[in-house]
């Protein structure tokens, strides 16, 4: 069925799938070396266990959850851990990072458990947890943390989250089209261990083939099982506005999905948790899209959590000359990074390689006031005044404007022809205004 | 006739308005401690919040009400204690002056940059994106986010964009120490002379790789030094500002010229 | 602007991807909106329809770049915005006016209303209806005095010959207490649409206005709220007017046709700095400029308001962008203060 609901604002940028949409993903050679960020989710970082010099296998866990919110990490391949220490990571921030000297040997050659629906949803979440399985849609909360509401918190809709909206991305799309069986296998996995009764599979209706694939897999499934095709458009994806395309409930500000009954699973993750659950194989390697004009041949590549960007780089023919910005992520919400060295992360789910062509230069002006990012604010804020609020360290009349609903997903900065920088202003508003906060909360306190 | 009109009406409002005002002045009029506005006076009036409280009235009234430490006053000094001790009849030592000092000397001469930080001009912005374009991850960025807050204009940036704090004009307040998002504005005190000027933790080859002026740990000032004014931090020379320390040879023998010989003192004093 | 050489790579805040419209692409489109309009005046108006536009245009750019100099700030020239002022301005002037008196108006339009306020994005005013109100104080006598023409005449077979605006000649007749001075039926409607009357340069040819006006909107330079809406009140009040008093009142073509409601409602009231950001602002907008166009054409002073209702509404945009702010996602209510 169509979504029944139209999210307010949105743009519709250039998609530039066409590069990668229809390429099988394709397994990357082991890389010599790997350097696994120890931060790669959001929460407390992970405690490295593993020592310097100490040979570890396939699968074998390099470090433990640091704390509730937190995650495990696991070597993606045997070999010799050389270093660890601080590395820059795709984030582009610094971060505790296990450098790995690989073998060669990449495999654990775990079979398939017979029937998980015979599993205790406890335990379910306990491998999830066990795997190291984050959201691998890109913010990288970690899944078991998700999978455990408090009490009190039903949760009857889980949407399956296959929009992929940010342009040139195919990782999930292709995911979809040629792994449909395992994404429904964890969709139904995930749906049992939260005990909801509805399941929506939602996909933009730029992926005919993908939405194919999936009904494929459905097929038999009971009532409370739907696909529903959303109108392509950016950021169709995000959280709160899949939320409120497939189901019509809002996000309260401030609150979560299961708020309004609702959880949202990327399909990457879904596969992660299908293995994690069937067959305790934890999560180690991803599929990537490598793609942008300034990459010769793109490509969506399967590669081990770690994998230096250079590696992916080389594999896909290398760059370009005028190759000016390389982005870890979407080009709407990703990071410029300043090096190849840093190590892939759960999360990736592209590597762009952009040209002078396509790289927008910033020399912005004062706001003309034309509207535009008020008009494309998905979440009704006005991204305009509010910059000259903050522009003006007015936190205040910041924090009454609801700068902390802002999701920066730039659809403000991607309309403004005075080429402002909007999102910047908002992520470091949205510091401000919480830091003013936890002050003024502890002083309340007092 | 046509002309009492409107100055009956004027003159009638201007009586109300009047009254009003009386009656409010009389009936809600709040009471002050007579000598907090002299209190106050006393203070430099910069309203820098160094001393912890939001400006130099709220930091009087709390010395009245609730007997907080006199000497808090950063920038007032010595004069400003003894002042406001006499008036309240304390005794108080302040402490000595301290000064501001950006532990970074990688200019764009010294310190390379590979990458270019095209966005918001403010060093927090940037290192929220990615790093600002400094190769090195504990230099200075250069945007001036210390710049702007410093009540006092003390803090330059260069044209080879690094932040330098002039110390004959620092009242010492904090606030570049808190703005700068890579911590690496400290406080040093007046008297000190030898001041390592960097804030690296990086090993040495790393360092020697982004850096032509960084802390590369190679311990020769410790050694100078036995240790005493100078230690090892984590990969970086940090000077003990506790122990005084005037030797040249520190200064001479760093073989990266990170160490410097910096007078913190206002002027010459006859 | 970073320099664009020595292959470095670029660090900078997402999103990196760009809609590519930049406020000079957004300057030029307006230009180009405003050509049919300008062709037509410098055909119907001949010479000196394009020395106004051209000595506005040059004067603009010239107090724009030397004000910016003389306050040490970055050149601003190249984002257009000040052609795109002198030839609006021009745009809403007769076009006997002597050439010293448009500089004035450019000085006005360039100096005082838009830099002294911080330059583009700042000015809380349409800086060329400030340019064109000061003339229009300053000189009423060579503002409000045009060539001659003909218009049809209630007496059928004699045209009147007239030097004055159509808004004008109704406005001193209805004044003296006469009644409808001249013919107003399908084909003076037509006239007037296709621009023969007359009128400031650019106001006069209405379908020419309509042309560029289309265009504006499919660039999406300009939002169909605010022209439409006011359009649409002056079109109503006029209509109603006319039911009530049929034997003074020309009714809604008329007033949308004649004066320079269509200048105003395309051009003027539609300039983004001095316009609301939210669209039903922008609709409030158009319905506020609307109002005071008609209320100062029937009882004002001035046979024509559309100058002065646009920067009485400017005054009123901070309010009504305040007022009609969108409703945040999950909020229930505009939160309340806390």
């Amino acid at each position: 069925m169509r979504a029944m609901f139209r999210n307010r604002g949105g743009v519709h940028p250039a998609y530039r799938k066409w590069g990668t949409a229809g390429a099988p993903i394709e397994a990357l050679p082991l890389p010599k070396t790997l350097s696994i960020s120890l931060a790669q989710h959001i929460g407390v970082p992970s405690k490295p266990i593993a020592q310097k010099g100490q040979k570890v296998h396939a699968g074998e866990r390099i470090a433990e959850p640091g704390g509730y919110v937190s995650s495990a990490v696991h070597a993606p391949a045997s070999g010799v851990v050389k270093a660890i220490e601080e590395r820059p990571a795709v984030n582009g921030k610094y971060a505790l990072t296990v450098v790995i000297e690989t073998d060669g040997a990449m495999e654990d050659h775990r079979p398939d458990e017979a029937d998980w629906t015979r599993l205790h949803p406890k335990e379910m979440v306990d491998r999830v947890a066990q795997a190291g399985v984050i959201g691998m849609g890109g913010a990288g909360f970690p899944t078991h943390v998700k999978l455990t509401p408090p009490p009190g918190k039903t949760i009857d809709t889980l949407i399956l989250n296959g929009a992929e909206c940010e342009p040139y991305l195919t990782a999930d799309h292709r995911l979809m089209v040629e792994d449909a069986a395992r994404v429904w296998e964890g969709a139904c996995i995930l749906r049992k261990i939260l005990g909801a009764s509805h399941l929506r599979v939602a996909i933009e209706d730029n992926k005919p083939d993908a939405i194919r694939a999936m009904e494929a897999a459905m097929k038999g499934a009971d009532d409370g099982v739907a696909l529903v095709i959303l109108k392509t458009e950016y950021p169709q994806g995000a959280e709160k506005q899949l939320i409120y395309s497939v189901l019509g409930r809002q996000v309260p500000s401030g609150g979560l999905p299961m708020d309004v009954g609702a959880l949202v699973e990327n399909v990457a993750t879904a596969v992660a948790v299908r293995e994690a659950v069937v067959a305790q194989r934890p999560l180690l390697r991803r599929v990537t899209t490598v793609t942008g004009p300034g990459i010769r041949r793109p490509r969506n590549v399967l590669a081990p959590v770690g994998t230096p960007l250079q590696d992916l780089v080389d594999f896909c023919g290398g760059l370009t000359e005028d190759t000016v910005k390389i982005v870890v992520g979407g080009p709407m919400m990703g990071v410029a990074v300043a090096t190849l060295e840093a190590g892939t992360a759960k999360t990736t789910s592209g590597l762009l390689a952009l040209t002078r062509r396509v790289v927008p230069q910033y020399q912005s002006m004062p706001c003309i006031g034309c509207g535009r990012c008020v008009g494309a604010c998905p979440m009704g804020l006005m991204p305009c005044t509010l910059s000259e609020h903050l522009e003006a360290e007015d936190y205040e009349a910041a924090e009454e404007l609801n700068v902390l609903d802002c999701i920066e997903c730039g659809c403000c900065a991607y309309e403004c022809p005075a080429a402002r920088p909007l999102v910047q202003h908002m992520k470091q508003g949205k510091a401000r205004v919480a830091t003013l906060r936890r002050q003024r909360e502890s002083q309340a306190v007092k | 006739m046509g002309l009492w009109i409107p100055i009956l009406v004027i003159g009638g409002t201007g009586i109300v308005c009047g009254a009003v005002l009386a009656a409010a002045s009389r009936f809600f009029a709040v009471h002050e401690d007579p000598r907090l506005e002299a209190l106050a006076e006393l203070l430099p009036g910069i309203n820098c919040g160094a001393c912890g409280f939001a400006g130099c009235s709220e930091y009087a009234r709390a010395m009245l009400e609730k007997g907080i430490p006199v000497n808090l006053c950063k920038p007032g000094g010595h004069e400003t204690v003894s002042r406001v001790a006499s008036f309240l009849g304390v005794e108080a030592v302040a402490g000595e002056r301290q000064v501001a000092l950006v532990l970074c000397k990688g200019d764009d001469a010294a310190a390379s940059r590979s990458t270019l930080y095209n966005g918001l001009a403010d060093c927090a912005a940037a290192e929220l994106a990615g790093g600002g374009g400094k190769d090195c991850r504990f230099g200075c960025l250069g945007l001036g986010t210390c710049a702007r807050v410093c009540p006092v204009g003390a803090i330059e940036i260069t044209a080879g964009r690094l932040a330098v704090v002039h110390p004959e004009l620092c009242i010492g307040c904090r606030q570049c120490v808190a703005a700068c998002p890579r911590r690496l504005i400290k406080m040093a005190p007046e008297s000190s002379l030898i001041h390592v000027l960097c804030n690296s933790h990086d090993r040495g080859p790393l360092v020697r790789k982004v850096c032509r002026v960084g802390c590369i740990a190679c311990t020769v000032c410790v050694k100078l030094v036995n240790e005493k004014g100078i230690r090892m931090k984590n990969n970086l020379a940090v000077v003990d500002y506790e122990v005084p320390l005037d030797n040249d040879e520190v200064v001479s023998r760093c073989p990266q010229h990170t160490i410097e010989r910096r007078r913190l003192k206002k002027t010459v004093e006859v | 602007m970073p320099d664009p050489i020595q292959n470095k790579r670029l660090i900078s805040p997402s999103p990196h991807a760009h809609s590519g419209d930049s406020v000079r692409r957004i300057m030029l489109s307006v230009l180009l909106a405003l050509a049919p309009a300008a062709m037509f005046a410098c055909w119907h108006f001949g010479w000196n329809a394009a020395r106004l536009m051209i000595v506005c245009a040059a004067s603009c750019v010239l107090f724009e770049y030397a004000c910016r100099a003389a306050m040490r700030r970055d050149p601003s020239i190249t984002d257009f915005s000040a052609v795109v002022t002198g030839v609006l301005l021009a745009m809403n002037l007769p076009p006997d006016l002597p050439s010293w008196m448009a500089i004035v108006g450019a000085f006005f339009a360039i100096v005082i209303a838009k830099q002294v306020f911080g330059g583009i994005g700042y000015n809380l005013f349409n800086p060329a209806l400030i340019g064109r109100v000061v003339l229009l104080i300053s000189f009423p006598m060579q503002m409000t005095s045009w060539s001659q023409w003909h218009i049809p005449h209630p007496l059928a077979g004699a045209d009147a010959v007239t030097s004055a605006t159509p808004l004008g000649l109704l406005k001193t007749s209805v004044a003296s207490g006469h009644g409808i001075p001249f013919l107003f039926n399908a084909a003076t409607a037509w006239q007037f649409f296709l621009g023969f009357k007359n009128g400031c340069i650019g106001e006069v040819s209405g379908l020419a206005l309509l042309i560029g006006g289309l265009y504006l909107l499919w660039r999406r330079a300009i939002y169909w709220q605010t022209p439409v809406c006011y359009l649409a009140t002056v079109a109503l009040m006029a209509a109603a007017l006319q039911i009530a008093d049929p034997v003074h009142q020309l009714g809604p073509l008329f007033h949308l046709l004649t004066g320079g409601v269509l200048l105003g409602a395309i051009f003027m009231a539609t300039d983004m700095v001095t316009s609301p950001v939210t669209k039903t602002g922008m609709a409030i907008f158009g319905i506020g400029c609307g109002v005071l166009t008609m209320v100062i054409r029937l009882w004002g002073g001035y046979p024509e308001g559309t100058s002065f209702a646009i920067l009485l509404m400017n005054a009123v945009v901070p309010l009504i962008n305040r007022f009609t702010r969108p409703r945040v996602f999950g909020h229930v209510r505009r939160p309340k203060k806390s």
